[in-house]
């Protein structure tokens, strides 16, 4: 691994910390601030972590996904929609209709990935025009049913929002949470913590296993896995539809981990923030996870900023206005894209459609 | 020998006809589906196409306010159809257009102030809009800069753009552009002067329909002379085809996709600057939420020719316009036009599945648009 | 019986694309540890029919027989199954892999769930050691050099047992001593008892190494012969349906003023490693210089950066007497140089463009063809139909997209264009390559004739033969090197590939001595 490029990381993310603990220093200890900080980023580097994970997939395998955005919007609206069914049609507990709802985004966002390998795979769609597709569709879809669902008159729910179920509840690991002060950066919600698991098992997968080699050769090179007796065909279709489930696990965050409810294009551009943190990471899981918890440092930052807001001093009066302190993650986004932190390299068949 | 000829014609025609065809049939496919999607809702499908027809083309009002929707589909298709022409994929129009739009207005309400003299029209308006067009045309230009000089692919700077540009402008409208008439609870700038503004075609109550409809036709046109007579346009074209081929036809890549880009966020931000000068005489966070993503839909559906874009402008002006109408008559939300534009966008991009369903055998060639990150 | 020892056998074969009958009811047998040749031009069917025996196409009817039982061959793991192994013309190998890895992708082997990396590289090292292949299953593959690469596609049909192997166009990225190793390796295998099919358009290497020699031609089987029935000019004869010469005829070249000086040049290929490091040559207008070499060894990157395609480390180019060092393509072409480029369809065309429009793809911004920017469709037009009756391209208008004719039409189309224009300097980089014979003759013709009109020629050529048929004088390039420029008439074979393998012939004489 390249080691300039995790040097790099470290710096931005020691600059980011630092300039909150500045900030809050009068109010609180930097060591609690640090943590909370940790805590924070870990939390809302999940989507991305995810979606860079969905990337990965897709693209070891040789098909580029720009749906991963739409994806994580339609698992999240249709993960929520059945979380409340099961709520408060069928008065099943919270945290089963929860579980129920993460399920089902799950499948949306296999679903959806169902759709972009028929497009890209089979009908050779120009994958870049397919991901589009996908997004645009979910914007469609999700915009419409939750209007008619919700607000349309004599629709299920008769017009209004009925209470939802809640989001998951943290998990309690026992001796790492129990660590005085650092304890709390272990204490996070079931998504987050599946999203560090999930990095550990695709890095594994990818490299240590037959099905690993076999998708980065059907990525690298289609033909010469063809000529080997290897499906092709197969090996794009299974591994697009697994990076659609972890986007659909990661769209499942933003209706049932962070917030227990939908509003219209909430992923708010992070599926296409994962696709960078995929690429800085070039397309290994621990590099893009490491990406993935710089803009979630960046989006930490904001949010600790915003809490310690009274404290910011005159001179730095610009971090007060969060629509400046917001534009963080997208410029960072393109910096990296610039590759003058260091370039990286695609799978050499990525983006191609394989014609036999 | 009239027997040849007449086959020749035939066959002259049914190649004149298949670019129509299979745009044609997916929106067809397209219409079926969303009414499916309708009846499954429990809503009457047939009511609601009845609704969505009058609200477009009902009415003397109903044509005006279909050609006011169309006016900035086509400048914003036309943006989206330029770039994919010279091999760019532009998903920054929204970006583009919300800069277009508030230079516009910033050069409308206050130039004047700043002179300290009231500006003749013809000297106000052609500002207005120039800037707003070369604010666009900057914006686009960064993504195409970087594209040209460090490789970083446009798709995803052009979206990165349209959140810093949202991020911006949601600042300007909140902060040093907000409208300061005490009554306003809005994020929106003041109104541009009299002066500045466009003018509709005719004086008539309830007919908005503006100049700007006559502009965005005339721009289509000379978009299309651009692209096919210009050795410009040679070397856009020659870019998106091939960009090996122009580089060793001594075409300066780089400098042809920053110019690409620029004219395409022109387009742009032509449709911004026009949709405050012709309509709202303001600008007003969020009216132009889902622009971009039209645009490209537009675009496609167009077949990136610009007649072609006009035509899908028009019909996506229509069902925006007719939709209002349709949920007043049948309660149907209007957001299932954007259920059945995505399902146009599936069915053009994916005409394979056209084919398959109608069984058209492929006439043309493919056309790459895009590639991937390694290009 | 003598067909108890037929160990495949292909009965019937057709196989129809869009537009091309590829196989037309072929019959081919091959016998156990025999080399059985095949022989026919580019574009013959050959390679259909080898994909067919390979599982990567499906005939549209005949049958395969191996080892005299009808096979169902519906993919490559089928054929695997059935002992078939093929090494492919461009390789079947992932550069990023390391050699183990590419050996035992399709057919891993796999402890616990975790590829057993160990267990495979033991496997190739011993039959390495087997076969005196000289593989190192550890080496990342995008490190070894071509030749290397060749064996590890022969390792990887080892691997799985191959009793029967297709080598499709083996030596055409070797020298003439790699293929003489390529060609003990054959004979070693077949002692082993494999059996193997040699595809080749090279008849010399036929008459070489061959035990039986099929050829084909438009689809059709013409015939089969052994090496000690024919010859050169019956084989060629067979392969082409005509009478073929040989050799190019051409006058004693009169060279005039240098029009290329080049100087200590350097050069990056695209991962930025030196691939031109120090080259000093020149060409004289009415000469033709021909630049020898085995495939990647700068010659790509040489012709990128002479034409401005790709920027130069340091040196100096000089073109009829213009300091063009690191200027872009558009000024060096207006200062006289034409170009046929290496990869005609990435650079030489725009596939999607008519041939009106290809063929003003250098000067579609001049007089007459532009005037105040403004395209002059009528000029293109008149120009087009004047250079398909003067260069004879077969096409059925001006107005078809350039993708729709055949490859030696649309190397006819840029011939067309660069020589249609006042150059000075022609650079033609394997203009044959992939061509039919009638089309090589044309345009060696061509090059021979614009040589005659005072042009210098810079012809780069992977295919010793047309260099040496062409050229007045002949570098040969290695690693990035001139080894040695040498008078055409004075140069053979031996010598020439000594250079190749990057031998001074001062160290043979040491060898020898």
């Amino acid at each position: 691994m390249d080691w300039r490029r995790f040097g790099i990381i470290g710096l931005v993310i020691v600059i980011m910390f630092g300039t909150v603990v500045l900030v809050g220093i009068s109010k609180d200890s930097a060591l609690v601030i640090i943590t909370s900080m940790l805590a924070t980023t870990i939390a809302v580097a999940t989507p991305l972590t995810l979606g860079a994970l969905s990337g990965i997939y897709c693209e070891r395998a040789g098909v580029v996904n720009i749906g991963i955005e739409g994806m994580m919007l339609g698992a999240a609206f249709f993960g929520w929609l059945a979380s409340i069914y099961m709520n408060s049609i069928f008065h099943f507990p919270a945290l089963v209709s929860i579980t129920v709802g993460v399920i089902m985004a799950i499948l949306t966002g296999g679903l959806f990935a169902l759709l972009h390998a028929v497009l890209s795979i089979t009908f050779k769609v120009d994958q870049i025009i397919g991901g589009t597709v996908i997004n645009i569709l979910a914007i469609g879809i999700t915009g419409f049913l939750n209007r008619q669902m919700f607000f349309g008159a004599g629709s299920v729910f008769g017009g209004q929002v009925p209470h939802s179920p809640g989001v998951l509840p943290r998990i309690h690991i026992p001796l790492l949470a129990d660590i005085p002060i650092f304890g709390r950066i272990f204490e996070q919600q079931p998504i987050a913590l599946a999203a560090l698991a999930l990095v550990v098992i695709t890095h594994f997968i990818i490299f240590y296993t037959r099905w690993g080699l076999r998708t980065r050769a059907v990525g690298e090179h289609p033909r010469a896995a063809d000529t080997v007796g290897i499906n092709v065909i197969r090996m794009r279709y299974m591994n697009v539809i697994i990076g659609g489930f972890m986007a659909g696990l990661g769209g499942a965050y933003f209706t049932l981990e962070s917030i227990s409810s939908f509003e219209p294009l909430m992923t708010n551009g992070r599926g296409f923030i994962a696709l960078a943190a995929m690429i800085f990471g070039n397309w290994t899981p621990f590099g893009a996870w490491a990406a993935a918890l710089v803009f979630g440092a960046a989006q930490a930052l904001q949010i600790n900023l915003q809490f310690f807001r009274t404290s910011i001093p005159p001179q730095l009066a610009f971090l007060q206005n969060a629509y400046v302190v917001g534009l963080a993650p997208y410029i960072l986004t393109m910096l990296i894209l610039t590759g003058l932190i260091g370039k990286t390299i695609p799978p050499a068949a990525d983006g191609k459609a394989y014609e036999k | 020998m009239q027997k040849t000829d007449e086959q020749g014609f035939a066959r002259n025609l049914k190649r004149r006809a298949d670019p129509f065809l299979v745009p044609l049939l997916a929106i067809l496919t397209a219409v079926i589906l969303g009414g499916l999607i309708i009846k499954v809702v429990g809503g009457d499908p047939v009511a609601a196409y009845r609704g969505l027809l009058q609200g477009a083309f009902g009415s003397p009002k109903a044509l005006s306010e279909t050609a006011v929707w169309a006016t900035p589909y086509i400048f914003a298709g036309l943006a989206v159809a330029v770039a994919f022409k010279g091999g760019l994929f532009n998903i920054g129009a929204e970006g583009q257009l919300a800069f277009g739009a508030v230079t516009a207005a910033l050069i409308g309400y206050a130039l004047p102030t700043w002179l300290h003299t009231d500006l003749p029209a013809y000297i106000h308006i052609p500002l207005a809009v120039g800037l707003g067009m070369l604010a666009g045309a900057l914006w686009a230009a960064i993504p195409g800069a970087l594209k040209a000089y460090t490789g970083g692919h446009e798709v995803i700077n052009t979206i990165m753009m349209n959140y810093i540009a949202l991020n911006i402008t949601s600042y300007l409208l909140n902060g040093p552009m907000r409208d300061p008439d005490p009554l306003n609870l809005s994020a929106r700038t003041p109104q541009i002067a009299a002066s500045a503004r466009i003018p509709p075609i005719f004086n008539l109550p309830g007919l908005r329909v503006h100049w700007g409809f006559v502009l965005a036709l005339i721009v289509a046109f000379i978009i299309w002379w651009l692209l096919w007579k210009t050795t410009l346009g040679f070397e856009i074209r020659t870019v998106g085809a091939n960009p090996d081929a122009a580089k060793y036809a001594g075409i300066n890549v780089k400098r042809t996709i920053i110019i690409t880009m620029a004219i395409s966020g022109a387009l742009a931000g032509l449709a911004g600057a026009i949709e405050v000068t012709a309509l709202n005489y303001r600008h007003e966070l969020g009216f132009s939420v889902g622009y971009g993503f039209d645009a490209i839909a537009i675009a496609l559906l167009g077949k990136t020719n610009p007649f072609g874009v006009v035509l899908a402008a028009v019909l996506f002006g229509a069902m925006r316009n007719g939709a209002t109408r349709m949920q007043f008559l049948t309660q149907i939300p209007v957001d299932i036009i954007s259920v059945i534009q995505a399902l146009i966008l599936l069915f053009v991009a994916a005409d394979a599945i056209i084919r398959f369903i109608y069984r058209i055998r492929a006439r043309e060639e493919r056309v790459v648009l895009t590639r991937g990150w390694g290009g | 019986m003598a067909d108890n020892d037929i160990v495949l056998e292909a009965r019937n074969i057709s196989k129809q694309f869009p537009g091309v009958l590829a196989n037309d009811h072929v019959n081919f047998d091959l016998r156990k540890g025999e080399i059985h040749a095949l022989l026919g031009e580019n574009g013959a069917g050959k390679t259909t029919l080898m994909n067919i025996l390979y599982g990567l196409y499906r005939p549209d009817s005949g049958e395969i027989l191996v080892g005299g039982t009808e096979a169902i061959i519906h993919s490559p793991k089928d054929s695997i199954t059935l002992g078939i192994g093929m090494v492919h013309q461009h390789f079947m190998l992932i550069p990023v892999f390391s050699v183990a890895e590419n050996v035992m992708l399709g057919d891993e082997t796999v402890q616990y769930g975790i590829l057993d990396r160990k267990t495979v590289a033991a496997k190739v090292k011993a039959l390495s050691h087997q076969y005196g292949l000289d593989v190192d299953p550890q080496a990342q593959l995008g490190q070894l050099s071509v030749g290397m690469q060749q064996r590890v596609e022969i390792v990887k049909t080892l691997y799985r047992d191959a009793q029967i192997l297709i080598l499709d166009e083996p030596t055409a990225v070797l020298t003439p001593q790699e293929a003489d190793d390529l060609f003990r390796i054959m004979r070693d295998l077949t002692k082993r008892g494999v059996s193997i099919i040699f595809i080749t358009h090279k008849l010399k290497e036929v008459l070489a190494i061959a035990d039986r020699i099929t050829v084909m031609r438009a689809g059709h089987v013409v015939g089969s012969t052994t090496p000690k029935e024919t010859n050169e000019a019956k084989l060629a004869s067979m392969m082409v349906g005509r009478e073929v010469i040989l050799t190019v005829r051409k006058e004693a070249a009169k060279p005039k003023e240098e029009v290329l000086q080049v100087e200590n040049l350097h050069v990056q290929d695209d991962r930025g490693l030196d691939a031109v490091r120090g080259i000093t040559f020149n060409v004289r207008a009415g000469e033709i210089l021909g630049i020898a070499g085995v495939q990647g060894n700068g010659q790509t990157e040489l012709a990128e950066a002479l034409t401005g395609l790709r920027s130069i480390k340091s040196g100096k180019i000089v073109l009829a007497g213009i300091d063009v060092t690191g200027k872009p393509p558009r000024p060096i072409t207006e200062d006289g140089m034409g170009h046929i480029p290496e990869d005609r369809q990435r650079y030489g065309l725009v596939l999607s463009y008519t041939v009106a429009d290809n063929m003003v793809l250098c000067s579609y911004y001049l007089e007459p063809f532009a005037h105040w920017t403004i395209i002059q469709q009528e000029a293109v037009d008149s120009n087009a139909r004047k250079l398909i009756e003067d260069y004879d391209v077969r096409t059925p208008s001006p107005y078809v997209p350039a993708t729709k004719l055949s490859g030696g039409n649309q190397q006819k189309v840029i011939v067309a264009r660069e020589l249609s224009r006042p150059v000075k300097l022609l650079l033609a980089s394997q203009p044959t390559r992939g061509l039919d014979v009638g089309s090589i003759e044309y345009i060696h013709k061509q090059i021979v004739a614009m040589r005659d009109r005072g042009v210098g020629v810079l012809l780069i050529s992977a295919e010793l033969d047309e260099i040496m048929s062409l050229s007045d004088r002949i570098a040969v390039e290695y690693q990035g090197q001139i080894m040695d420029i040498v008078d055409a008439n004075k140069a053979n074979k031996e010598s020439l590939g000594l250079l190749m393998a990057g031998i001074k012939s001062s160290e043979t004489l040491k060898a020898d001595g």
